[in-house]
């Protein structure tokens, strides 16, 4: 009991790092109807920078905004250089641009820091927090730090004019430039903040998968499985998703098939959706105009 | 006005004579390779073979039929692992296990086809990336490994000629590889310039009129990923008796994501411009390892960052990669039109 207590509790830290992924490949989603298959690459990098700066002295705290700020630039520069002239094409070549671009961030971060694993502090203490014996501390602060992150995405979006005006440019681009919204510099700002939230996923998950290159590959994958679970085109949908995949992969994994292939889980969750509820739990059923 | 049409016909004619001149020269390189190219050299052209039967199958389905595939990598694996149980585990001759690995994998890919079908563009770009992730952990999985040797891989003897034809080893497997990229490569010319094709085609330009055109799109989709999957599974089966060995790790998302870059490099919707993607993509990280000299550790960086940038430009600047930049070569060369 007390094993699958702990198994449950992981599952929940590792889920709340994918359903911040999850939300970012959502935010994306909504405005562009495109899942940024570079999402996982970008927030590698972005975690790489993060350990450059507290490497090189920089306190935690201030490692972690700075990178967050960073990687809001970074993919604000990326939707206005790399991906805006694609926005007409097909998807076949967005995605085949996604994945050039998580090739570029890939060797980049190869070339820039080197292809040796590097263990990631904590910035939380090594004790368990508040006395909770089935977390260790890093896991109660992930899960602390994600609900911070959709607190303030939800206040963001539901409370400010700039967040409104994002919805808007997202649900009705023609109406909204009518009424004077910018709607490319939303969708820049859409992947900024995409960008930006991958980046906290990183640095929550660094100190557990450590942090090497390919560190995003399995994240960004569960991170698919949460947002098809949930609906692809419901950002809280995709958050629940996020965190059913983190615990279903941890219990699964231990008690089923073996930790060894747990990739297979996310597999067969996007499979098995796609195949028996493609809109996912909370989504819109697509509908296609003849 | 007839006059200006004659002379478009004999430009257009030129520009065949020349593609035809083109293919004659490469063809020849090829058939003769054997003669003057050292074991190693011809390792690699196999190889290069084997990815250009890989990329054509990827083409089908993702340049012709318009399904995009990040996963072709786990039908390759079908294919390699397919191949090297039935000949080490099975005592199968590889002539034999080559096709059955294949028909495998034509049955995988026409159940994933399934899923696929309700699945648009975009979220069988996932699933397939999803199975290409997943792909080398399903095979060293423990419950297979009396069959698979788990995570170190399985070893497979690599043939010898038959009728004591005097080629060595290497010789004949690069043979082997060019009867088959051949004989594959006609086939799939033979699909997509019939009624096939122009379903394949039609389908993918404008899906609801080739439906009321009575195009059966389901099957044809379905089919279509079966057949790719089995082209990939060909490649794999080749592969596995060309590198005399299969392990879970050669058969990554990377490897998936390769053949993408062939495509894109030699050009989508093209049989032909497979050649050079599979060139490409066996030789680009080749030269990388030998610039270390300059790099360091760093030049093994150099591949993805190429690879990533030529995606990108090419999408942006040439999108029918070097398929079309050698059309556009001849046509300017012989002044030919657009067609």
């Amino acid at each position: 009991m007390v094993e699958f207590l702990h198994q449950l509790a992981s599952g929940l830290a590792l889920g709340g790092i994918y359903a911040i992924m999850a939300l970012a490949l959502v935010m994306i989603y909504q405005a562009t109807q495109l899942v940024n298959f570079a999402q996982g690459e970008m927030a590698m990098f972005s975690t790489y920078f993060a350990w450059y700066l507290i490497d090189s002295g920089e306190p935690y705290w201030f490692a972690f905004v700075a990178t967050a700020l960073a990687s809001f630039a970074g993919g604000l520069a990326i939707e206005r250089v790399v991906v805006r002239p694609f926005a007409r094409a097909p998807i076949l070549a967005s995605v085949i641009v996604f994945i050039g671009l998580s090739f570029i961030f890939n060797s980049l971060a190869g070339w820039l820091y080197g292809y040796s694993i590097q263990s990631f502090d904590s910035p939380f203490p090594s004790k368990p927090l508040l006395g909770n014996v089935y977390m260790s501390a890093h896991e109660s602060g992930a899960i602390l730090v994600t609900f911070v992150v959709l607190a303030l995405v939800y206040g963001f979006f539901r409370f400010t004019p700039l967040g409104l005006a994002l919805r808007a440019a997202a649900q009705n681009p023609v109406s909204s430039r009518l009424v004077g919204i910018r709607v490319g510099w939303m969708l820049a700002i859409g992947w900024g903040l995409a960008a930006a939230i991958g980046a906290v996923a990183g640095m929550m998950a660094a100190p557990i998968v450590y942090l090497d290159p390919n560190m995003m590959g399995g994240i960004l994958l569960y991170a698919f499985a949460g947002a098809v679970l949930g609906g692809i085109d419901n950002p809280w949908g995709a958050v629940v998703g996020g965190f059913v995949v983190g615990v279903m992969e941890n219990i699964v994994g231990a008690y089923v098939v073996g930790a060894e292939v747990k990739l297979s889980v996310a597999l067969v969750v996007i499979v098995g959706v796609l195949v028996i509820k493609p809109s996912g739990l909370f989504g819109r059923p697509i509908v296609a105009r003849v | 006005m007839s006059a200006a049409s004659s002379a478009s016909t004999t430009n257009a004619r030129a520009t065949f004579g020349l593609a035809a001149l083109g293919w004659s020269i490469l063809g020849l390189v090829a058939v003769t390779l054997p003669l003057y190219a050292s074991g190693y050299h011809l390792f690699q052209f196999s190889q290069v073979l084997i990815y250009a039967v890989a990329l054509v199958g990827l083409n089908l389905l993702t340049g012709f039929n318009g399904q995009i595939s990040l996963g072709h990598g786990a039908f390759f694996a079908i294919g390699g692992y397919g191949t090297a149980i039935l000949v080490a585990k099975f005592g199968l001759p590889y002539w034999a296990a080559i096709p059955l690995a294949s028909a495998v994998c034509f049955g995988a890919g026409f159940l994933f086809g399934f899923p696929a079908l309700r699945l648009g563009g975009l979220y069988l770009a996932l699933a397939t990336f999803a199975l290409a992730v997943a792909a080398p952990q399903m095979l060293s999985y423990k419950g297979f490994d009396a069959f698979t040797g788990g995570a170190q891989g399985l070893q497979v003897a690599k043939p010898h000629a038959p009728f004591g034809l005097p080629l060595s080893v290497d010789q004949w497997l690069y043979v082997v590889c060019l009867a088959s990229a051949a004989v594959l490569a006609l086939v799939a010319l033979n699909l997509i310039h019939g009624r096939v094709g122009r379903a394949l085609i039609a389908i993918r330009d404008h899906p609801i009129a080739a439906e009321t055109m009575g195009v059966n799109a389901a099957l044809y989709k379905t089919t279509c990923f079966g057949v790719s999957a089995m082209y990939a599974g060909v490649a794999g089966g080749l592969s596995a008796i060309v590198v005399g060995f299969v392990s879970p790790d050669s058969f990554g998302l990377y490897l998936s994501l390769a053949f993408l870059v062939g495509v894109v490099v030699g050009g989508l919707a093209s049989v032909g411009g497979m050649i050079f993607g599979a060139l490409f993509i066996e030789f680009v990280p080749n030269y990388a390892d030998q610039l270390s000299v300059y790099f360091g550790e760093g030049a093994k960086a150099l591949p993805g960052a190429i690879y990533g940038v030529l995606l990108i430009l090419i999408m942006a600047a040439a999108p029918s990669g070097v398929a079309g930049l050698l059309q556009a070569l001849a046509r300017r060369l012989t002044g030919a039109r657009r067609a």
